[in-house]
């Protein structure tokens, strides 16, 4: 299994019934390939959409129905359609249950990077800053080290997306949570030991009394 | 409302003027009248909406032929030529919160001065802006937005000017027809008065001030 498929794979055991849940761009997107048996689950697009469905076949895309990517896609039966305002209420307002965002860094205060990177790349926040201040639940999607190092980090050097701690990340190594604002490692993928995952990390992480096997 | 030709609806456009444009990278994007905008040459457009699209497209075509003074817009990522032009000094961008900034589109039709929002709270978003705390909890002060012209995308019009938008393609597009002194609408279907059903207008006739005719 790749790196991108067990973080997908793991973080959809954290969707539950009923649930509206808003993917970001990158591995967040592959979540949706590994929702459940026996649940369903509401995906928004913030481009104004519920009910988000998989892309459709060559030649049958509708131009006005697309993913927040500018990607078609299609809707489900039971979909609703929105305009942005409406879109960013769900949002804000904390009617979305759960965010699913890719990231640069995360610190061990459970604070995250991921709209920028000074002089090389600024893409603007779109809609990032909006979902991870105001989603219910902020799961980060992310590789645990880019060019060799860790981006599990003691502190983001680069610019944060929101001064609200996310809740959980998920790595291809680690689930690490943030209960009382301490980056604390709960689960490693398999064959990865817990001193792998500290070995891999930057940050200081509590290490929860029983640490678990990501059951993926 | 008055149904004018495209090229007769653009010259209403000046030179300097403020632009909302609808569209999320580039669908439901009016993009009959951007290449209008683009055969008239008309310069130093401020523009504001979700994003800049990609190269050549939807915005991207204002872009691509220089006519962008200064972009108000969320994302840019997709689009090499703004960020080209940003770090070259030719274009003023002004990257805002997605929320945030319809939020404040929406606060201008609105009647409101601005919004206060947790987005952007403890960033860099909040250099420079006001900061307040209602009920223990911190807000920015951001600003409501307006503009000259909305340039508006729609489904559906009846001959009297009541707009329906489809699926993802609606957007930015009935907020911004809120903000704008002159709004004008570029439309898919021309339908008789009726077919839409009231519950189903979204943006009611009298917000329209021109759609285009269909050629």
């Amino acid at each position: 299994m790749d790196a991108q498929t067990v973080i997908a794979r793991r973080i959809a055991l954290e969707l539950r019934d009923g649930m509206l849940v808003n993917l970001g761009i990158g591995i967040p997107t592959q979540v949706a390939s590994y929702v459940p048996a026996g649940i369903k689950v509401y995906f928004q697009s913030e481009n104004g959409l519920i009910g988000t469905g998989a892309v459709p076949e060559e030649g049958m895309h509708h131009r006005l129905l697309t993913d927040a990517g500018g990607k078609p896609v299609t809707a489900l039966p039971g979909a609703s359609t929105f305009d942005s305002a409406m879109s960013f209420g769900l949002i804000r307002g904390g009617h979305v249950d759960m965010t699913v965002l890719g990231g640069l860094q995360v610190d061990q205060s459970g604070h995250l990077a991921n709209w920028m990177i000074p002089g090389k790349m600024v893409p603007g926040m779109g809609g990032a800053m909006d979902l991870a201040s105001g989603a219910k639940r902020v799961v980060i999607a992310m590789q645990h080290s880019a060019k060799g190092k860790s981006k599990v980090v003691k502190a983001c050097s680069l610019p944060l997306t929101s001064a609200r701690p996310v809740d959980l990340l998920v790595s291809e190594l680690a689930v690490i949570a943030f209960p009382g604002g301490r980056a604390t490692l709960m689960e490693t993928a398999p064959g990865v030991s817990v001193q792998q995952v500290l070995d891999a990390t930057e940050a200081v992480l509590v290490v929860a009394d029983e640490v678990r096997e990501m059951a993926i | 409302m008055r149904t004018l030709s495209l090229a007769d609806a653009v010259a209403l456009i000046p030179d300097g003027a403020s632009l909302m444009i609808g569209g999320f990278m580039a669908v439901g994007t009016p993009e009959s009248i951007v290449d209008e905008l683009v055969r008239q040459g008309k310069r130093d457009l401020t523009v504001i909406g979700n994003d800049t699209a990609m190269p050549g497209v939807g915005i991207g075509k204002l872009v691509r032929a220089r006519l962008v003074k200064k972009a108000i817009v969320s994302h840019i990522g997709m689009n090499p030529e703004t960020q080209q032009q940003m770090i070259a000094g030719e274009m003023e961008v002004d990257l805002v919160p997605q929320g945030t900034l319809i939020e404040r589109i929406r606060a201008g039709g609105f009647g409101l001065g601005g919004i206060l929002t947790a987005t952007g709270v403890g960033t860099v978003v909040e250099e420079g802006k006001q900061k307040v705390t209602v009920a223990g909890k911190d807000y920015l002060i951001e600003p409501a937005l307006r503009a000259d012209f909305a340039l508006v995308h729609a489904f559906m019009a009846d001959y009297q000017g009541n707009l329906a938008y489809a699926l993802t393609g609606r957007n930015f597009n009935p907020v911004i027809a809120m903000a704008a002194d002159i709004v004008i609408v570029a439309v898919d279907n021309v339908v008789p008065v009726g077919l839409i059903a009231p519950d189903h207008v979204v943006t009611p006739a009298p917000l329209v001030d021109y759609l285009i005719a269909q050629s």
